[in-house]
């Protein structure tokens, strides 16, 4: 297994825990960059392709911040190491099914990462816990200065940088946050929230990107648009708009304690329950039940302490990485018996629901 | 009764009719049952209306460009940007630039870069500035007859000037 070393490093997502916080779960930026002179990944052919994967390996692992990394060829991975990569949000779905001639570089603490060959020839992210937009921007604006100074960059003064896609032209970058909203999922706003956020220009979507469900309700949002304003100004407005749904979310959960609480508490206590006591379970339920937990947690039902375990839960519960705790390839009916018996066993780490912890007074405003 | 819509994608009737407001402007596509399934529409979370705009707008038929729609640098065509939404190479977007702009206005909050310049970029672009500066001074410098400080800024133009090409 070529990503073991990944898997037991300390990351930004599992083990990120100093700047965690209650509703946003993670920060993270991409940027779009192509090379000047080649055509883009999707027309370029097998021969450029390569050509582009070994310069970009070779450059691209130069940079600090990526030095003491690791760089896999897409073609060299087994479709279980891309799935555990993917449910790390290391690579993309579109990496993975795209062409052979493709790689990602992940930095040591898995915070940077740069794709190659995916839609644009280098697709750089940076990623931290919490809500941290501007030392993102900081960051990911040092990581590109870099690599730009050894691969000159497709890049126009009008149009700012070029995308195989138009919908990235110009900053090529896409900011998002990825959100925990239990609050308004439960209270049956949050599509009244999408709508309102859409007709902003912002974009809405599940834990996986385009098209996933919103598990564990748990959603991305981003800017949709990237030409016509600064990365800081686009920055901005999301930040905006992010402080806005945090708002709600927050309001829509202290309604919810005011109008429903043993609903609420029943509900909390029976997820406690089913992740302590099942024996078989999807990941899906699992999600929806961590999401409960965490909630629980925001509301110091839960002590603070278990953050960074629930944080990586949500993550070890996903079918590939119980595939990879197993050793073998587990069909669907067997992962649900691992999985549950995965939970059971961390989950007495975590002591019963306290509801009448006198810290909950504090509000969630805070 | 009015004539039945088309789909903005293929030829089949239109039963999807869809308006979205983005950025206080009005987009409305219109769908055949199938392409409305395809492009993920009746999921509220994973769709937007930029990427079919592309192909609505696209799709209009205008005059035939310069090139007759293929990019000379890499061979792509308008053809294939209208079903996939993406473009070739670099080059694409100066050989399709009309299209592109009437699509742009639409997708962005504007059509001009106001974001990062790369830093090898940003010397070319002052010192671009710095020559038509020295170009305006040299002019009023010849128009009121100061000869020596016009030669002056000439040779500084010069400089400016050599200076880009070595390091381009």
């Amino acid at each position: 297994m070529q990503i073991k070393p990944l898997l037991e490093a300390k990351a930004e997502l599992t083990h990120g825990n100093v700047s965690k916080c209650p509703i946003v779960l993670s920060t993270r930026i991409r940027l779009a960059r192509n090379l000047a002179g080649y055509s883009f990944p999707g027309w370029a052919s097998m021969d450029q392709r390569k050509e582009i994967l070994a310069g970009c390996f070779e450059s691209v692992g130069d940079v600090t911040s990526l030095k003491r990394g690791l760089s896999f060829d897409i073609g060299e991975l087994t479709d279980l190491e891309k799935k555990i990569l993917f449910e790390r949000h290391l690579i993309s779905r579109e990496l993975i099914s795209g062409k052979e001639g493709a790689g990602v570089i992940i930095g040591k603490d898995q915070s940077c990462v740069v794709m190659v060959n995916e839609e644009d020839h280098l697709r750089i992210q940076v990623l931290r816990s919490g809500f941290h937009f501007n030392r993102v921007w900081r960051a990911i604006d040092r990581i590109d200065s870099a690599i730009e100074e050894k691969l000159p960059y497709a890049y126009s003064p009008q149009l700012g940088y070029l995308t195989a896609c138009p919908t990235n032209l110009g900053t090529g970058m896409r900011a998002s946050a990825m959100m925990h909203l239990p609050g308004l999922v439960i209270s049956n706003q949050m599509e009244k929230v999408i709508r309102a956020v859409n007709q902003l220009g912002i974009a809405v979507r599940g834990l996986f990107g385009e098209g996933s469900d919103a598990s564990g309700s748990i959603f991305q949002i981003s800017n949709q648009m990237t030409l016509g304003e600064s990365e800081r100004q686009i920055i901005k407005r999301l930040s905006g708009v992010l402080e806005s749904v945090i708002e709600q979310e927050n309001n829509a959960r202290e309604r919810l304690f005011e109008k429903q609480a043993v609903k609420l508490r029943d509900k909390i206590a029976r997820a406690y329950g089913i992740l302590r006591t099942s024996h078989l379970i999807s990941s899906s339920e699992a999600m929806n039940l961590l999401s409960l937990i965490r909630f629980g947690l925001d509301r110091t039902i839960f002590d603070e302490e278990h953050r960074d375990l629930l944080d990586r839960l949500m993550i070890e519960c996903q079918p590939g990485h119980i595939q990879y705790s197993a050793k073998h390839l587990a069909e669907s009916e067997e992962r649900d018996v691992l999985r549950a018996a995965y939970l059971r066993r961390e989950f007495e780490k975590i002591p019963e629901p306290d509801f009448d912890n006198p810290r909950r007074k504090r509000t969630s405003k805070d | 009764m009015g004539k039945a819509l088309k789909c903005d994608l293929c030829d089949n009737q239109a039963t999807v009719h869809l308006t979205q407001i983005l950025n206080n402007k009005i987009h409305k596509v219109d769908l055949c049952e199938s392409c409305a399934q395809a492009k993920g529409v009746t999921d509220p979370n994973g769709f937007s209306l930029a990427e079919l705009l592309i192909k609505s707008v696209v799709d209009e038929p205008r005059a035939p460009t310069e090139n007759g729609g293929t990019c000379h640098s890499c061979g792509y065509t308008q053809k294939e940007f209208r079903k996939t939404g993406r473009l070739g190479c670099p080059s694409c977007y100066e050989q399709f630039g009309e299209t592109i702009q009437a699509i742009l206005g639409n997708m962005h909050k504007g059509t001009r870069h106001c974001g990062k310049v790369p830093a090898n970029v940003e010397a070319t672009l002052s010192r671009r500035e710095e020559v038509t500066r020295l170009e305006e001074e040299l002019r009023k410098a010849v128009a009121a007859e100061r000869y020596e400080e016009a030669a002056d800024f000439r040779d500084r133009i010069e400089a400016l000037k050599n200076a880009g090409q070595t390091t381009k």
